[in-house]
Protein backbone atom coordinates (compact mmCIF):
# COMPACT_ATOMS: atom_id res chain seq x y z
CA UNK A 1 0.00 0.00 0.00
CA UNK A 2 1.49 3.67 -1.01
CA UNK A 3 2.43 6.60 1.13
CA UNK A 4 -0.85 8.73 -0.64
CA UNK A 5 -3.33 6.02 -0.19
CA UNK A 6 -2.25 5.12 3.27
CA UNK A 7 -2.87 9.06 4.16
CA UNK A 8 -5.87 9.22 1.97
CA UNK A 9 -7.66 6.31 4.23
CA UNK A 10 -6.86 7.64 7.35
CA UNK A 11 -8.43 10.76 6.03
CA UNK A 12 -10.97 9.41 5.02
CA UNK A 13 -11.42 6.92 7.91
CA UNK A 14 -11.30 9.78 10.13
CA UNK A 15 -13.42 12.40 8.79
CA UNK A 16 -16.69 9.70 8.99
CA UNK A 17 -15.88 9.53 12.96
CA UNK A 18 -15.75 13.53 12.88
CA UNK A 19 -18.72 13.25 11.09
CA UNK A 20 -21.02 10.70 13.01
CA UNK A 21 -19.48 12.56 16.09
CA UNK A 22 -21.18 16.17 14.63
CA UNK A 23 -23.89 14.74 12.93
CA UNK A 24 -26.08 12.88 15.55
CA UNK A 25 -26.11 16.06 17.41
CA UNK A 26 -28.02 17.61 15.21
CA UNK A 27 -31.81 18.32 16.38
CA UNK A 28 -34.49 16.34 14.05
CA UNK A 29 -36.08 19.72 13.26
CA UNK A 30 -32.96 20.69 11.53
CA UNK A 31 -32.25 17.93 9.40
CA UNK A 32 -33.94 18.80 5.96
CA UNK A 33 -31.36 21.36 6.60
CA UNK A 34 -29.04 19.67 7.33
CA UNK A 35 -29.29 17.34 4.37
CA UNK A 36 -29.62 20.64 2.17
CA UNK A 37 -26.42 21.80 3.55
CA UNK A 38 -24.46 18.44 3.48
CA UNK A 39 -25.44 18.64 -0.33
CA UNK A 40 -23.75 22.03 -0.61
CA UNK A 41 -20.63 20.85 0.93
CA UNK A 42 -20.69 17.56 -1.48
CA UNK A 43 -20.54 20.41 -4.14
CA UNK A 44 -16.89 20.99 -3.01
CA UNK A 45 -16.48 18.16 -6.58
CA UNK A 46 -16.39 21.47 -7.79
CA UNK A 47 -12.86 22.03 -7.35
CA UNK A 48 -12.10 18.18 -8.76
CA UNK A 49 -14.44 19.45 -12.00
CA UNK A 50 -11.84 22.46 -11.98
CA UNK A 51 -8.83 20.57 -11.48
CA UNK A 52 -10.17 18.14 -14.57
CA UNK A 53 -11.00 21.46 -17.33
CA UNK A 54 -7.14 22.32 -16.73
CA UNK A 55 -6.27 18.84 -17.71
CA UNK A 56 -8.50 18.62 -20.39
CA UNK A 57 -7.01 18.83 -24.16
CA UNK A 58 -9.66 16.94 -26.44
CA UNK A 59 -13.40 16.84 -27.31
CA UNK A 60 -13.95 14.45 -25.19
CA UNK A 61 -12.08 15.87 -22.12
CA UNK A 62 -13.74 19.21 -22.14
CA UNK A 63 -17.48 17.85 -22.75
CA UNK A 64 -17.36 16.23 -19.44
CA UNK A 65 -15.58 18.64 -17.75
CA UNK A 66 -18.01 21.07 -18.60
CA UNK A 67 -20.85 19.22 -17.53
CA UNK A 68 -19.05 18.17 -14.42
CA UNK A 69 -18.52 21.74 -13.60
CA UNK A 70 -22.40 23.02 -14.48
CA UNK A 71 -23.12 20.08 -11.96
CA UNK A 72 -21.02 20.98 -9.36
CA UNK A 73 -22.04 24.51 -9.53
CA UNK A 74 -25.69 24.11 -9.72
CA UNK A 75 -24.98 21.87 -6.93
CA UNK A 76 -22.73 24.54 -4.49
CA UNK A 77 -24.79 27.59 -5.00
CA UNK A 78 -28.30 26.43 -4.97
CA UNK A 79 -27.44 24.14 -2.14
CA UNK A 80 -26.02 27.24 -0.06
CA UNK A 81 -28.80 29.69 -1.01
CA UNK A 82 -31.36 27.18 -0.67
CA UNK A 83 -30.29 26.51 3.34
CA UNK A 84 -29.60 29.71 3.55
CA UNK A 85 -33.66 30.18 3.21
CA UNK A 86 -34.88 27.77 4.91
CA UNK A 87 -32.65 28.73 8.28
CA UNK A 88 -33.97 32.52 8.36
CA UNK A 89 -37.04 30.98 8.74
CA UNK A 90 -36.54 29.26 11.86
CA UNK A 91 -37.40 32.18 14.43
CA UNK A 92 -37.55 32.28 18.38
CA UNK A 93 -40.60 34.23 18.08
CA UNK A 94 -42.95 34.81 15.35
CA UNK A 95 -42.46 38.07 13.10
CA UNK A 96 -45.10 40.81 13.43
CA UNK A 97 -46.09 40.48 10.53
CA UNK A 98 -46.92 37.22 8.47
CA UNK A 99 -44.57 36.45 5.59
CA UNK A 100 -46.46 35.89 1.81
CA UNK A 101 -47.99 32.47 0.95
CA UNK A 102 -45.62 30.18 0.06
CA UNK A 103 -46.12 30.48 -3.72
CA UNK A 104 -43.92 33.55 -3.53
CA UNK A 105 -40.27 33.24 -4.67
CA UNK A 106 -38.05 33.38 -1.21
CA UNK A 107 -36.28 36.53 -0.74
CA UNK A 108 -33.25 36.43 0.38
CA UNK A 109 -32.45 39.24 3.07
CA UNK B 1 6.19 20.77 -3.22
CA UNK B 2 6.66 24.21 -3.55
CA UNK B 3 5.56 26.90 -1.80
CA UNK B 4 2.51 27.75 -3.76
CA UNK B 5 1.03 24.29 -3.40
CA UNK B 6 1.61 24.10 -0.27
CA UNK B 7 -0.80 27.05 0.05
CA UNK B 8 -3.04 25.98 -1.57
CA UNK B 9 -3.14 22.38 0.23
CA UNK B 10 -3.56 24.58 3.83
CA UNK B 11 -5.83 26.22 2.20
CA UNK B 12 -8.05 23.41 1.78
CA UNK B 13 -7.55 22.59 5.48
CA UNK B 14 -9.04 25.37 6.41
CA UNK B 15 -11.69 24.54 4.21
CA UNK B 16 -12.25 21.28 5.55
CA UNK B 17 -12.27 22.76 9.11
CA UNK B 18 -15.08 25.26 7.68
CA UNK B 19 -17.33 22.68 7.10
CA UNK B 20 -16.94 20.84 9.84
CA UNK B 21 -17.53 23.63 12.40
CA UNK B 22 -20.46 24.73 10.13
CA UNK B 23 -22.33 21.13 10.82
CA UNK B 24 -21.17 21.50 14.27
CA UNK B 25 -23.19 24.91 14.16
CA UNK B 26 -26.59 23.02 13.25
CA UNK B 27 -26.86 21.89 16.05
CA UNK B 28 -29.31 24.48 16.93
CA UNK B 29 -31.81 26.62 15.20
CA UNK B 30 -30.08 29.67 16.63
CA UNK B 31 -26.54 29.15 15.49
CA UNK B 32 -27.15 26.86 12.09
CA UNK B 33 -27.55 29.97 9.55
CA UNK B 34 -23.98 31.21 10.99
CA UNK B 35 -23.06 27.81 10.72
CA UNK B 36 -24.13 27.59 7.24
CA UNK B 37 -22.31 31.22 5.92
CA UNK B 38 -19.17 29.58 7.65
CA UNK B 39 -19.48 26.37 5.59
CA UNK B 40 -19.92 28.46 2.53
CA UNK B 41 -17.07 30.76 3.20
CA UNK B 42 -14.66 27.37 3.63
CA UNK B 43 -16.32 26.67 0.22
CA UNK B 44 -15.49 29.65 -1.53
CA UNK B 45 -12.19 29.77 -0.10
CA UNK B 46 -11.62 26.18 -1.47
CA UNK B 47 -12.86 27.41 -5.12
CA UNK B 48 -10.78 30.83 -5.54
CA UNK B 49 -7.69 28.80 -4.30
CA UNK B 50 -8.59 25.97 -6.82
CA UNK B 51 -8.59 29.16 -9.68
CA UNK B 52 -5.06 30.26 -8.19
CA UNK B 53 -3.76 27.17 -8.64
CA UNK B 54 -4.95 26.49 -12.09
CA UNK B 55 -3.87 29.63 -13.32
CA UNK B 56 -0.06 28.99 -11.70
CA UNK B 57 -0.14 25.36 -12.59
CA UNK B 58 -0.24 27.04 -16.73
CA UNK B 59 -1.08 24.05 -18.37
CA UNK B 60 -5.00 24.79 -19.16
CA UNK B 61 -5.78 25.39 -22.21
CA UNK B 62 -7.51 28.80 -23.28
CA UNK B 63 -10.75 26.42 -24.44
CA UNK B 64 -9.97 25.09 -20.74
CA UNK B 65 -10.52 28.58 -19.37
CA UNK B 66 -13.79 29.04 -21.22
CA UNK B 67 -15.28 25.94 -20.22
CA UNK B 68 -14.11 26.60 -17.00
CA UNK B 69 -15.38 29.93 -16.41
CA UNK B 70 -18.68 29.51 -17.96
CA UNK B 71 -19.72 25.82 -16.95
CA UNK B 72 -19.41 27.55 -13.78
CA UNK B 73 -21.30 30.68 -14.14
CA UNK B 74 -24.40 28.38 -16.64
CA UNK B 75 -24.07 26.33 -13.12
CA UNK B 76 -24.40 28.75 -10.56
CA UNK B 77 -27.42 30.57 -12.42
CA UNK B 78 -29.54 27.51 -12.74
CA UNK B 79 -28.70 26.49 -8.84
CA UNK B 80 -29.42 30.23 -7.85
CA UNK B 81 -32.36 29.93 -9.63
CA UNK B 82 -34.19 26.77 -8.06
CA UNK B 83 -32.87 27.49 -4.71
CA UNK B 84 -34.75 30.65 -4.77
CA UNK B 85 -37.92 29.07 -7.01
CA UNK B 86 -38.41 26.26 -5.36
CA UNK B 87 -41.35 26.11 -2.63
CA UNK B 88 -40.91 24.50 0.77
CA UNK B 89 -42.71 21.69 0.25
CA UNK B 90 -41.16 20.86 -3.21
CA UNK B 91 -37.80 21.07 -0.92
CA UNK B 92 -37.46 17.00 -1.13
CA UNK B 93 -37.21 17.48 -5.30
CA UNK B 94 -34.48 19.76 -5.15
CA UNK B 95 -32.21 17.95 -2.55
CA UNK B 96 -32.55 15.24 -4.85
CA UNK B 97 -31.99 16.92 -7.65
CA UNK B 98 -28.93 18.63 -6.15
CA UNK B 99 -27.33 14.13 -5.27
CA UNK B 100 -28.02 13.52 -9.02
CA UNK B 101 -26.04 16.40 -9.53
CA UNK B 102 -23.30 16.03 -6.84
CA UNK B 103 -23.32 11.84 -7.83
CA UNK B 104 -23.17 12.75 -11.74
CA UNK B 105 -20.15 15.21 -11.37
CA UNK B 106 -18.26 12.94 -9.25
CA UNK B 107 -18.46 10.52 -11.45
CA UNK B 108 -17.60 12.71 -14.20
CA UNK B 109 -14.48 13.97 -12.70
CA UNK B 110 -12.90 10.09 -12.01
CA UNK B 111 -14.50 9.81 -15.92
CA UNK B 112 -12.40 13.04 -17.64
CA UNK B 113 -9.13 11.53 -15.64
CA UNK B 114 -9.46 8.46 -16.96
CA UNK B 115 -9.99 9.65 -20.49
CA UNK B 116 -7.24 12.00 -20.33
CA UNK B 117 -4.83 8.94 -18.86
CA UNK B 118 -6.51 6.56 -21.29
CA UNK B 119 -5.64 8.73 -24.24
CA UNK B 120 -2.19 9.01 -23.35
CA UNK B 121 0.05 5.55 -24.69
CA UNK B 122 2.86 6.73 -21.94
CA UNK B 123 -0.13 7.08 -18.99
CA UNK B 124 -1.24 4.08 -16.88
CA UNK B 125 -3.83 4.31 -14.09
CA UNK B 126 -2.25 3.30 -10.81
CA UNK B 127 -4.20 0.13 -9.35
CA UNK B 128 -5.03 2.55 -6.41
CA UNK B 129 -6.63 4.83 -8.55
CA UNK B 130 -8.05 2.05 -10.80
CA UNK B 131 -9.69 1.03 -8.00
CA UNK B 132 -11.73 4.59 -6.76
CA UNK B 133 -12.28 4.95 -10.44
CA UNK B 134 -14.02 2.05 -10.55
CA UNK B 135 -16.42 2.80 -7.16
CA UNK B 136 -16.60 6.41 -7.71
CA UNK B 137 -18.16 5.62 -11.21
CA UNK B 138 -20.25 3.20 -9.97
CA UNK B 139 -21.49 4.86 -7.01
CA UNK B 140 -21.81 7.62 -8.93
CA UNK B 141 -24.28 6.45 -11.73
CA UNK B 142 -26.33 4.87 -9.87
CA UNK B 143 -26.69 8.15 -7.33
CA UNK B 144 -27.76 10.12 -10.82
CA UNK B 145 -30.40 7.64 -12.32
CA UNK B 146 -31.65 6.95 -8.86
CA UNK B 147 -31.76 10.95 -7.72
CA UNK B 148 -33.27 11.34 -11.07
CA UNK B 149 -36.22 8.81 -10.59
CA UNK B 150 -36.41 10.14 -7.40
CA UNK B 151 -37.48 13.66 -7.81
CA UNK B 152 -39.40 12.45 -10.91
CA UNK B 153 -41.88 10.02 -8.21
CA UNK B 154 -42.04 13.03 -5.71
CA UNK B 155 -42.97 15.88 -8.61
CA UNK B 156 -45.48 13.16 -9.70
CA UNK B 157 -44.08 13.02 -12.87
CA UNK B 158 -42.83 9.42 -12.53
CA UNK B 159 -45.65 6.89 -10.79
CA UNK B 160 -45.05 7.45 -7.33
CA UNK B 161 -46.55 3.92 -6.21
CA UNK B 162 -43.90 1.15 -6.09
CA UNK B 163 -43.31 0.07 -9.88
CA UNK B 164 -42.24 -3.70 -9.93
CA UNK B 165 -42.01 -6.13 -12.55
CA UNK B 166 -41.56 -10.08 -12.16
CA UNK B 167 -37.44 -10.46 -12.75
CA UNK B 168 -36.48 -7.03 -11.31
CA UNK B 169 -34.44 -9.05 -8.40
CA UNK B 170 -32.90 -11.26 -11.59
CA UNK B 171 -32.06 -8.16 -12.95
CA UNK B 172 -30.69 -6.54 -10.28
CA UNK B 173 -28.15 -9.21 -10.02
CA UNK B 174 -27.17 -9.30 -13.24
CA UNK B 175 -26.43 -6.05 -13.29
CA UNK B 176 -24.38 -6.24 -9.93
CA UNK B 177 -22.82 -8.59 -11.61
CA UNK B 178 -21.94 -7.22 -14.84
CA UNK B 179 -20.38 -3.97 -12.80
CA UNK B 180 -18.61 -6.33 -10.10
CA UNK B 181 -17.07 -8.23 -13.49
CA UNK B 182 -16.54 -5.01 -15.55
CA UNK B 183 -14.80 -3.36 -12.55
CA UNK B 184 -12.41 -6.66 -11.51
CA UNK B 185 -10.93 -6.34 -14.76
CA UNK B 186 -10.43 -3.04 -14.78
CA UNK B 187 -8.44 -3.44 -11.46
CA UNK B 188 -6.53 -6.20 -12.47
CA UNK B 189 -6.41 -6.60 -15.76
CA UNK B 190 -6.15 -3.52 -17.77
CA UNK B 191 -6.40 -0.50 -16.20
CA UNK B 192 -7.29 1.88 -19.02
CA UNK B 193 -9.95 -0.43 -20.66
CA UNK B 194 -12.28 2.15 -22.08
CA UNK B 195 -14.98 -0.79 -22.81
CA UNK B 196 -15.29 -2.22 -19.05
CA UNK B 197 -15.36 1.63 -17.83
CA UNK B 198 -18.40 2.20 -20.09
CA UNK B 199 -20.30 -0.88 -19.38
CA UNK B 200 -19.75 -0.51 -15.14
CA UNK B 201 -21.06 3.57 -16.25
CA UNK B 202 -24.38 1.70 -18.30
CA UNK B 203 -24.66 -0.53 -15.40
CA UNK B 204 -24.93 1.95 -12.90
CA UNK B 205 -26.92 4.08 -14.37
CA UNK B 206 -29.39 1.35 -14.65
CA UNK B 207 -29.34 -0.14 -11.96
CA UNK B 208 -29.92 3.62 -10.10
CA UNK B 209 -33.07 3.70 -12.09
CA UNK B 210 -34.27 -0.29 -10.99
CA UNK B 211 -33.11 0.20 -7.59
CA UNK B 212 -35.53 3.35 -7.26
CA UNK B 213 -38.24 2.23 -9.73
CA UNK B 214 -39.95 -0.34 -7.38
CA UNK B 215 -40.01 1.79 -4.14
CA UNK B 216 -42.98 3.38 -3.15
CA UNK B 217 -43.39 7.15 -2.41
CA UNK B 218 -43.58 6.98 1.47
CA UNK B 219 -40.54 5.60 1.64
CA UNK B 220 -38.70 8.59 -0.27
CA UNK B 221 -37.39 10.04 3.06
CA UNK B 222 -35.14 6.74 3.55
CA UNK B 223 -34.53 6.92 -0.18
CA UNK B 224 -32.93 10.32 -0.14
CA UNK B 225 -31.13 9.97 2.52
CA UNK B 226 -29.77 6.74 1.10
CA UNK B 227 -28.47 8.73 -2.04
CA UNK B 228 -27.24 11.86 -0.18
CA UNK B 229 -24.96 8.87 2.00
CA UNK B 230 -23.95 7.50 -1.74
CA UNK B 231 -23.28 11.34 -3.08
CA UNK B 232 -21.03 11.76 -0.16
CA UNK B 233 -19.11 8.29 -0.44
CA UNK B 234 -18.85 9.30 -4.38
CA UNK B 235 -17.31 12.81 -3.66
CA UNK B 236 -15.01 10.58 -1.44
CA UNK B 237 -14.23 8.33 -4.05
CA UNK B 238 -13.58 11.24 -6.51
CA UNK B 239 -11.08 12.65 -3.83
CA UNK B 240 -9.01 9.37 -4.05
CA UNK B 241 -8.93 9.28 -8.02
CA UNK B 242 -7.35 12.43 -7.98
CA UNK B 243 -5.76 12.52 -4.45
CA UNK B 244 -7.24 15.70 -3.42
CA UNK B 245 -8.00 15.76 0.55
CA UNK B 246 -10.90 18.33 0.89
CA UNK B 247 -12.78 16.27 -1.65
CA UNK B 248 -12.09 13.06 0.71
CA UNK B 249 -13.12 15.10 3.87
CA UNK B 250 -16.37 17.06 2.71
CA UNK B 251 -17.16 13.39 1.01
CA UNK B 252 -16.65 11.57 4.22
CA UNK B 253 -18.75 13.84 6.33
CA UNK B 254 -21.63 13.56 4.15
CA UNK B 255 -21.59 10.34 3.54
CA UNK B 256 -21.85 10.03 7.67
CA UNK B 257 -24.54 12.57 7.50
CA UNK B 258 -26.42 10.67 5.04
CA UNK B 259 -26.05 7.36 6.66
CA UNK B 260 -27.26 8.79 10.19
CA UNK B 261 -30.51 10.38 8.14
CA UNK B 262 -31.03 6.90 6.75
CA UNK B 263 -30.76 4.95 9.91
CA UNK B 264 -33.30 7.24 11.45
CA UNK B 265 -35.50 7.26 9.32
CA UNK B 266 -35.76 3.60 8.56
CA UNK B 267 -35.84 3.22 12.25
CA UNK B 268 -38.74 5.38 12.41
CA UNK B 269 -41.00 3.86 10.07
CA UNK B 270 -39.92 0.49 11.44
CA UNK B 271 -38.38 -1.06 8.06
CA UNK B 272 -35.19 -2.26 8.00
CA UNK B 273 -32.91 -0.45 4.61
CA UNK B 274 -32.27 -3.48 2.77
CA UNK B 275 -36.02 -4.47 3.19
CA UNK B 276 -36.79 -0.91 1.70
CA UNK B 277 -34.12 -1.63 -1.14
CA UNK B 278 -34.00 -5.32 -1.51
CA UNK B 279 -38.15 -5.83 -0.78
CA UNK B 280 -39.45 -3.04 -2.97
CA UNK B 281 -42.86 -3.12 -1.48
CA UNK B 282 -45.75 -5.05 -1.05
CA UNK B 283 -43.49 -8.19 -0.50
CA UNK B 284 -43.71 -7.70 3.23
CA UNK B 285 -46.47 -9.32 5.43
CA UNK B 286 -49.63 -7.55 4.79
CA UNK B 287 -51.84 -9.48 6.94
CA UNK B 288 -54.30 -7.37 9.04
CA UNK B 289 -55.11 -7.31 12.81
CA UNK B 290 -58.74 -7.52 12.74
CA UNK B 291 -59.97 -5.14 15.57
CA UNK B 292 -61.23 -7.29 18.79
CA UNK B 293 -63.78 -4.78 19.29
CA UNK B 294 -66.64 -4.10 17.21
CA UNK B 295 -66.57 -0.28 17.98
CA UNK B 296 -67.47 2.52 15.19
CA UNK B 297 -65.53 5.60 14.81
CA UNK B 298 -67.65 8.48 16.35
CA UNK B 299 -68.22 11.14 13.78
CA UNK B 300 -67.93 14.83 14.74
CA UNK B 301 -68.64 18.64 13.11
CA UNK B 302 -66.80 21.43 12.78
CA UNK B 303 -68.33 22.96 15.68
CA UNK B 304 -68.06 20.69 18.06
CA UNK B 305 -63.57 20.39 17.47
CA UNK B 306 -63.66 23.99 17.59
CA UNK B 307 -66.09 24.22 20.77
CA UNK B 308 -63.37 21.80 22.13
CA UNK B 309 -60.47 23.48 21.06
CA UNK B 310 -61.27 26.84 22.39
CA UNK B 311 -61.92 26.05 25.54
CA UNK B 312 -59.10 23.58 26.30
CA UNK B 313 -56.10 24.63 28.54
CA UNK B 314 -53.28 22.72 26.49
CA UNK B 315 -53.86 21.42 23.24
CA UNK B 316 -51.02 19.19 20.92
CA UNK B 317 -51.45 19.55 17.15
CA UNK B 318 -50.16 15.97 15.23
CA UNK B 319 -49.29 17.08 11.62
CA UNK B 320 -48.55 13.79 9.42
CA UNK B 321 -47.78 13.02 5.59
CA UNK B 322 -50.97 14.26 4.44
CA UNK B 323 -50.63 17.74 5.88
CA UNK B 324 -47.27 18.56 3.93
CA UNK B 325 -49.38 17.21 0.64
CA UNK B 326 -52.29 19.10 1.23
CA UNK B 327 -49.58 22.13 1.93
CA UNK B 328 -52.10 22.98 4.64
CA UNK B 329 -49.03 24.69 7.30
CA UNK B 330 -50.03 27.89 7.39
CA UNK B 331 -53.94 26.73 7.92
CA UNK B 332 -52.24 24.88 10.86
CA UNK B 333 -50.41 27.63 12.11
CA UNK B 334 -53.08 30.44 11.81
CA UNK B 335 -55.08 28.09 14.14
CA UNK B 336 -52.77 27.52 16.36
CA UNK B 337 -51.84 31.11 16.80
CA UNK B 338 -55.46 31.96 17.14
CA UNK B 339 -55.93 29.46 20.28
CA UNK B 340 -53.01 30.85 21.74
CA UNK B 341 -54.34 34.70 21.73
CA UNK B 342 -56.61 33.13 23.63
CA UNK B 343 -54.53 31.80 26.50
CA UNK B 344 -54.19 28.28 25.12
CA UNK B 345 -51.28 26.28 25.34
CA UNK B 346 -50.25 24.95 21.91
CA UNK B 347 -47.53 22.76 20.77
CA UNK B 348 -46.89 20.85 18.06
CA UNK B 349 -45.87 17.15 17.99
CA UNK B 350 -43.62 15.60 14.88
CA UNK B 351 -42.89 12.58 14.05
CA UNK B 352 -39.72 11.85 12.46
CA UNK B 353 -41.18 11.12 9.18
CA UNK B 354 -43.72 13.59 8.66
CA UNK B 355 -43.26 15.34 5.85
CA UNK B 356 -41.62 13.71 2.40
CA UNK B 357 -38.17 13.89 3.78
CA UNK B 358 -36.18 14.09 7.26
CA UNK B 359 -37.45 16.98 9.12
CA UNK B 360 -39.70 18.22 6.20
CA UNK B 361 -42.37 19.16 8.71
CA UNK B 362 -40.10 21.37 10.63
CA UNK B 363 -39.85 23.65 8.09
CA UNK B 364 -42.98 23.55 6.07
CA UNK B 365 -43.85 25.03 9.78
CA UNK B 366 -40.94 27.41 9.90
CA UNK B 367 -41.99 28.77 6.78
CA UNK B 368 -45.73 29.27 8.16
CA UNK B 369 -44.12 31.32 10.86
CA UNK B 370 -44.55 29.37 13.83
CA UNK B 371 -41.63 29.69 16.29
CA UNK B 372 -39.37 26.63 16.70
CA UNK B 373 -39.27 26.05 20.33
CA UNK B 374 -43.17 24.85 19.49
CA UNK B 375 -42.44 22.32 17.48
CA UNK B 376 -41.56 19.27 19.85
CA UNK B 377 -39.60 15.87 18.87
CA UNK B 378 -41.42 12.29 19.94
CA UNK B 379 -39.26 12.17 22.37
CA UNK B 380 -40.08 15.53 24.57
CA UNK B 381 -43.82 15.53 23.57
CA UNK B 382 -44.80 11.99 24.44
CA UNK B 383 -44.80 12.55 28.03
CA UNK B 384 -47.01 15.43 27.86
CA UNK B 385 -49.90 14.06 25.67
CA UNK B 386 -51.47 13.16 29.36
CA UNK B 387 -51.71 16.23 30.19
CA UNK B 388 -53.15 17.59 26.80
CA UNK B 389 -57.01 18.43 26.87
CA UNK B 390 -57.28 18.13 23.23
CA UNK B 391 -54.36 16.10 20.69
CA UNK B 392 -55.91 17.17 16.98
CA UNK B 393 -54.32 14.86 14.53
CA UNK B 394 -54.45 16.10 10.86
CA UNK B 395 -53.34 13.75 8.18
CA UNK B 396 -51.25 11.03 10.18
CA UNK B 397 -52.07 7.65 10.22
CA UNK B 398 -49.65 4.82 11.10
CA UNK B 399 -47.22 7.30 12.97
CA UNK B 400 -50.19 7.38 15.53
CA UNK B 401 -51.44 3.76 15.40
CA UNK B 402 -51.27 2.56 19.08
CA UNK B 403 -50.76 -1.34 17.45
CA UNK B 404 -47.27 -0.81 17.07
CA UNK B 405 -46.93 -1.26 20.71
CA UNK B 406 -48.43 -4.42 20.46
CA UNK B 407 -46.06 -7.64 19.39
CA UNK B 408 -48.67 -9.30 16.82
CA UNK B 409 -49.01 -6.16 14.32
CA UNK B 410 -47.17 -5.19 11.25
CA UNK B 411 -46.19 -2.10 12.49
CA UNK B 412 -45.07 -3.47 16.09
CA UNK B 413 -42.05 -1.71 17.59
CA UNK B 414 -42.32 1.54 15.44
CA UNK B 415 -42.14 4.43 17.49
CA UNK B 416 -45.63 6.51 17.93
CA UNK B 417 -46.60 9.35 19.18
CA UNK B 418 -48.52 9.06 22.06
CA UNK B 419 -51.67 10.61 20.88
CA UNK B 420 -54.10 8.22 22.63
CA UNK B 421 -52.89 9.16 25.69
CA UNK B 422 -54.80 12.53 25.53
CA UNK B 423 -57.68 13.45 27.22
CA UNK B 424 -59.47 14.00 24.18
CA UNK B 425 -58.46 13.41 20.19
CA UNK B 426 -59.85 14.71 16.98
CA UNK B 427 -58.39 13.02 13.71
CA UNK B 428 -58.89 15.10 10.81
CA UNK B 429 -59.20 12.95 7.69
CA UNK B 430 -60.45 12.40 4.30
CA UNK B 431 -61.72 9.36 4.62
CA UNK B 432 -61.09 5.76 6.85
CA UNK B 433 -58.76 4.88 4.75
CA UNK B 434 -55.73 2.95 5.41
CA UNK B 435 -52.22 3.98 6.13
CA UNK B 436 -49.15 3.29 4.26
CA UNK B 437 -48.97 -0.04 6.49
CA UNK B 438 -52.47 -1.05 5.32
CA UNK B 439 -53.74 -1.43 8.86
CA UNK B 440 -56.65 -0.64 10.71
CA UNK B 441 -55.71 2.45 12.95
CA UNK B 442 -57.02 1.49 16.29
CA UNK B 443 -56.76 4.89 17.87
CA UNK B 444 -59.83 5.92 15.51
CA UNK B 445 -62.09 3.35 17.30
CA UNK B 446 -60.98 4.69 20.30
CA UNK B 447 -64.14 6.16 22.50
CA UNK B 448 -61.84 9.15 23.05
CA UNK B 449 -61.39 9.79 19.36
CA UNK B 450 -63.75 12.12 17.85
CA UNK B 451 -63.45 11.79 13.67
CA UNK B 452 -63.22 15.04 11.63
CA UNK B 453 -63.46 13.86 8.05
CA UNK B 454 -62.09 16.87 6.03
CA UNK B 455 -59.56 17.98 3.50
CA UNK B 456 -56.43 19.36 5.94
CA UNK B 457 -56.42 22.34 4.05
CA UNK B 458 -60.24 23.52 3.67
CA UNK B 459 -60.96 21.56 7.33
CA UNK B 460 -58.15 23.67 9.29
CA UNK B 461 -59.24 26.69 7.27
CA UNK B 462 -62.90 25.77 8.44
CA UNK B 463 -61.69 25.05 12.03
CA UNK B 464 -60.17 28.55 11.95
CA UNK B 465 -63.64 30.15 10.81
CA UNK B 466 -66.02 28.18 13.89
CA UNK B 467 -63.36 29.30 16.21
CA UNK B 468 -63.57 33.06 15.62
CA UNK B 469 -67.64 32.81 15.27
CA UNK B 470 -67.31 31.68 18.28
CA UNK B 471 -64.94 34.25 19.98
CA UNK B 472 -66.91 36.61 18.56
CA UNK B 473 -70.06 35.87 19.98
Amino acid sequence: MSETLLSDLSIFVLSLFVGFEVISKVPATLHTPLMSGANSIHGVILVGAMLGAATAHDAVGYTLAFIALAFAASNVVGGYVVTDRMLQMFRRRPEPTPPPSDAEPGQRP
Amino acid sequence: MSDFDTAVRLAYLVSAACFVVGLHLMNSPATARRGNTISAAGMTLAIVMTVAFVAHQGTITGVGWAILVVGTLVGAAAGLFGARQIRMTDMPQLVSLFNAAGGGAAALVALTEFFRVAGHASLDLSTRAAVATVLDVIIGAVTLSGSLIAAGKLQGVVNSAPVTFPAVRLLNAVLALGAVGGGAYLIWGDHTSIPALLVILVLGLVFGVTMVLPIGGADMPVVISLLNAFTGTAVAMAGFVIDNSVLIIAGALVGASGSILTKLMATAMNRSIRNIIVGGFGTADASTVVLATGDQPRSVEADDVALQLAYASKVILVPGYGLAVAQAQHEMAALADLLEKRGVDVSYAIHPVAGRMPGHMNVLLAEANVPYPLLKEMEEINPEFARADIALVVGANDVVNPAARRADSVISGMPILDVDQAKSIVVMKRSMGHGYAGIDNELFTNPKTGMYFADAKSGLATLVAAVKTLVAS
